[in-house]
């Protein structure tokens, strides 16, 4: 008898350990866990200890990876429908990649977000539309475009350092390329004017009215002519010696920071809260924003969406729609600098007036609105973000020395028709 | 009587199929985690597939192998992932058998120079190649630091195609050389000193010994290490995945120069979605290795005493 109650006891464990172990979702006490998965700085560390606050039975907990390594985990983890956070942000260079399978993704439009549509920029409720009308994320930040530069290292070069006289400097892209030359020649041993052909480069392409897809998906880069200018621009300012040759979001780019290998960088907003994480205190007060040559322009910006493989989607869309609340993105405007999505902040005068005391005070509300209020959005195609790693890559082997521009662009635009 | 036929008939039928229990663990962890990916990898190579889209995925049979075929960067891969089969095999094995010999020998805190050897191997990959990378950065890397002390110019590693090659077997052959080294070491204990007082007799220097004694005696474990260090090295993918990060990565450096067939097979995956096509790399590279580790075998196992 005894050995058969034994054998019932385990049974009744093993089935305890298995109820438990399914029911781990909810954590001790009966709150509900979501995870959020972001890659860089999103500012939302207070934000999120301020809605674990207020409400009791959520339990958040968040995980950063790199950029590229985030997005690649995604793909992976819904190709598997398991391992994906509750919620997972998803960078415009990649929404076109996802919403083209929106079935993986909660359709928030059923959640109430046809409701709350009117919040964000017409074109940033549609960048995440999918074609048979599925929202598949609601829009965080919108990337804006500006210059940051080194006030020191541009007034030891005899050129003015007060960002109004620096915006006259560079009406246009080529004014920017001449007003470089100028630098370099006074320019410190090991200093060079920008920090890498790939990221001029895509803020000059950001700009233009067409980018690398025309509105039917169909890829046009290659006749593209306003993009083979800005390529033929950021060439000769390559080859007159201009570029720290550092490709953005690498370990050696933030390096360039922290060393002040180069006087400018183009600034979404974004790259602000970089720039203060890499540059580091002890560069407070150098750094310095003004608007971008050529006007406007957008470069980035990010959705949270909601995977369908998730065990608590109604909670995660609960919260991804309070992050992304205007109340929230003002509060991440001021803490990281991400620029809403949201244009009634744009008149809203705690944003207009805003300064940032890292970048010398710059007034980073009234520049960055006025840029985004400017702001005529370019279509993406379902591969952007492919071609800008490509059109990165090839722009790199001119500054590695491996091709002319002429080759270089010639095997780029076969990489990308393939 | 009856009862006796059952227990005897049981031990029968125990005898007979208790081995087979007994192995069957092994078999059907490999069945579930190495037969069932291969032969759905196959199916997989088969198909027009995208990573995310299973639901409209369509048998295309050989098409995705065609194209392979075709395809000038998968060549370009295959190509870079032969270079650095041999920058890491042939020197990981020489540097190990240096090494093993070195440590054979009666010195002073002989453990720890034999735990030493390892600790490399047990370290994180990504760890070693994110220090490594820095140690080969451009403006700021110990290296050209160190080349620029002779009067070298600076070496913009990730750029070249030898240099970033050279670069990457570094990190390799300074990973696996210890592990080679120390199964290198077991088996020189295990050969008979009389082979060696002998050979002095004759008046054999300690290199002659070395080449004509213990170099052949090893042959088998040569062999083996060979075929562990080809199947490893023909799939490397962290090594030249994490030396060049950041939004390219997966390309292998801005001309491929760097770029692995593990590399491509991850690019076509991850970044293109191209599921069935990177399943038939997938498939060629595991045919690949095959090859070249039989070609090594046949190399290795002309080790022989004249």
């Amino acid at each position: 008898m005894r050995p058969k109650a034994l054998a019932l006891g385990c049974v009744a464990l093993a089935t305890a350990v298995v109820l438990a172990g399914c029911g781990s979702d909810t954590a001790s006490g009966g709150k509900t866990k979501l995870t959020i998965g972001l890659f860089g700085n999103f500012g939302y560390a207070e934000l999120l200890k301020e809605y674990a606050a207020a409400h009791p039975d959520v339990e958040i907990s968040d995980r950063t990876a790199s950029y590229s390594d985030h997005h690649k985990n995604l793909a992976a983890h819904l190709a598997t429908s398991s391992g994906a956070a509750d919620i997972e942000a998803v960078d415009t260079g990649y929404i076109n990649q996802f919403k083209a399978t929106p079935d993986k993704f909660v359709d928030l439009n059923t959640k109430g977000g046809d409701q709350l549509k009117e919040r964000w920029l017409p074109w940033k409720w549609e960048g995440s539309l999918s074609k048979d009308g599925k929202q598949i994320g609601y829009g965080t930040d919108v990337g804006g475009l500006a210059i940051c530069y080194r006030r020191d290292l541009l007034q030891n070069a005899g050129l003015p350092a007060d960002r109004d006289q620096v915006a006259a400097l560079w009406p246009t892209w080529q004014d920017f390329m001449n007003a470089g030359k100028k630098f370099q020649e006074k320019a410190p041993e090991g200093v060079k004017w920008f920090d890498g052909g790939p990221t001029v480069l895509n803020a000059i392409v950001g700009q233009a009215s067409v980018g690398y897809y025309d509105k039917s998906d169909k890829i046009v880069v290659g006749e593209n002519k306003e993009v083979k200018d800005a390529w033929n621009l950021v060439v000769d300012g390559v080859n007159a010696g201009l570029s720290s040759k550092l490709l953005y979001s690498t370990p050696v780019w933030n390096t360039g920071f922290k060393q002040g290998q180069f006087a400018t960088v183009t600034c979404p907003a974004w790259q602000m809260a970089k720039i203060k994480d890499q540059a580091g205190p002890e560069a407070a007060g150098k750094w310095d924003v003004t608007s971008v040559p050529g006007g406007g322009g957008n470069w980035g910006g990010s959705y949270l969406t909601v995977p369908k493989s998730g065990k608590n989607v109604d909670k995660a869309v609960e919260l991804a729609a309070w992050l992304t609340a205007p109340e929230q993105q003002a509060k991440v405007f001021k803490s990281a600098g991400l620029l809403p999505s949201i244009p009634k902040l744009y008149e809203d005068p705690s944003i207009v007036d805003f300064k940032n005391p890292y970048f010398n005070d710059a007034p980073i509300g009234k520049l960055f609105t006025d840029a985004a209020k400017k702001l005529n959005p370019q279509y993406q195609g379902p591969k952007a973000g492919d071609i800008q790693t490509a059109i990165g890559n090839a722009m790199q082997r001119v500054e590695q020395g491996k091709q002319n521009g002429e080759d270089s662009w010639r095997q780029f635009v076969g990489d990308v028709q393939k | 009587m009856a009862v006796i036929d059952k227990t005897t008939r049981r031990h029968r039928w125990d005898t007979k199929f208790a081995p087979y229990g007994y192995v069957a663990p092994y078999f059907l962890i490999f069945g579930v985690f190495g037969l069932f990916p291969l032969l759905y990898t196959i199916w997989v190579s088969l198909q027009e597939r995208n990573l995310l889209d299973e639901a409209a995925a369509k048998l295309v049979w050989f098409d995705n192998y065609a194209k392979l075929m075709a395809d000038p960067y998968f060549w370009n891969a295959m190509g870079n992932t032969l270079s650095l089969w041999l920058l890491t095999t042939v020197p990981q094995i020489l540097f190990a058998l240096f090494i093993a010999q070195l440590l054979n020998r009666k010195v002073r805190t002989r453990t720890l120079f034999r735990m030493g050897v390892i600790l490399p191997n047990i370290t994180s990959v990504a760890a070693v190649t994110i220090i490594f990378a820095q140690l080969f950065g451009r403006d700021f890397g110990l290296i050209n630091w160190v080349l620029g002390l002779f009067g070298a110019g600076q070496i913009d590693w990730q750029a070249g195609t030898a240099s970033s090659h050279i670069a990457i077997a570094v990190m390799v052959v300074w990973r696996w050389t210890g592990y080679h080294a120390l199964i290198f070491l077991a088996s020189m204990q295990a050969i008979s000193p009389s082979l060696y007082e002998a050979a002095t007799l004759d008046g054999a220097s300690g290199r002659q010994q070395f080449w004509r004694i213990t170099v052949p005696l090893l042959r088998p474990q040569i062999i083996f290490t060979t075929i562990i260090a080809t199947t490893g090295n023909m799939r490397l993918l962290a090594e030249p995945l994490l030396f060049n990060p950041g939004a390219a990565a997966a390309t292998g450096g801005s001309d491929r120069q760097f770029q692995t067939a593990a590399l491509y097979l991850y690019e076509q995956g991850f970044t293109k979605y191209d599921f069935g096509y990177s399943s038939s790399i997938a498939v060629v590279l595991a045919v690949a290795t095959v090859i070249v580790a039989g070609i090594g075998y046949l190399v290795t196992k002309r080790i022989r005493t004249e």
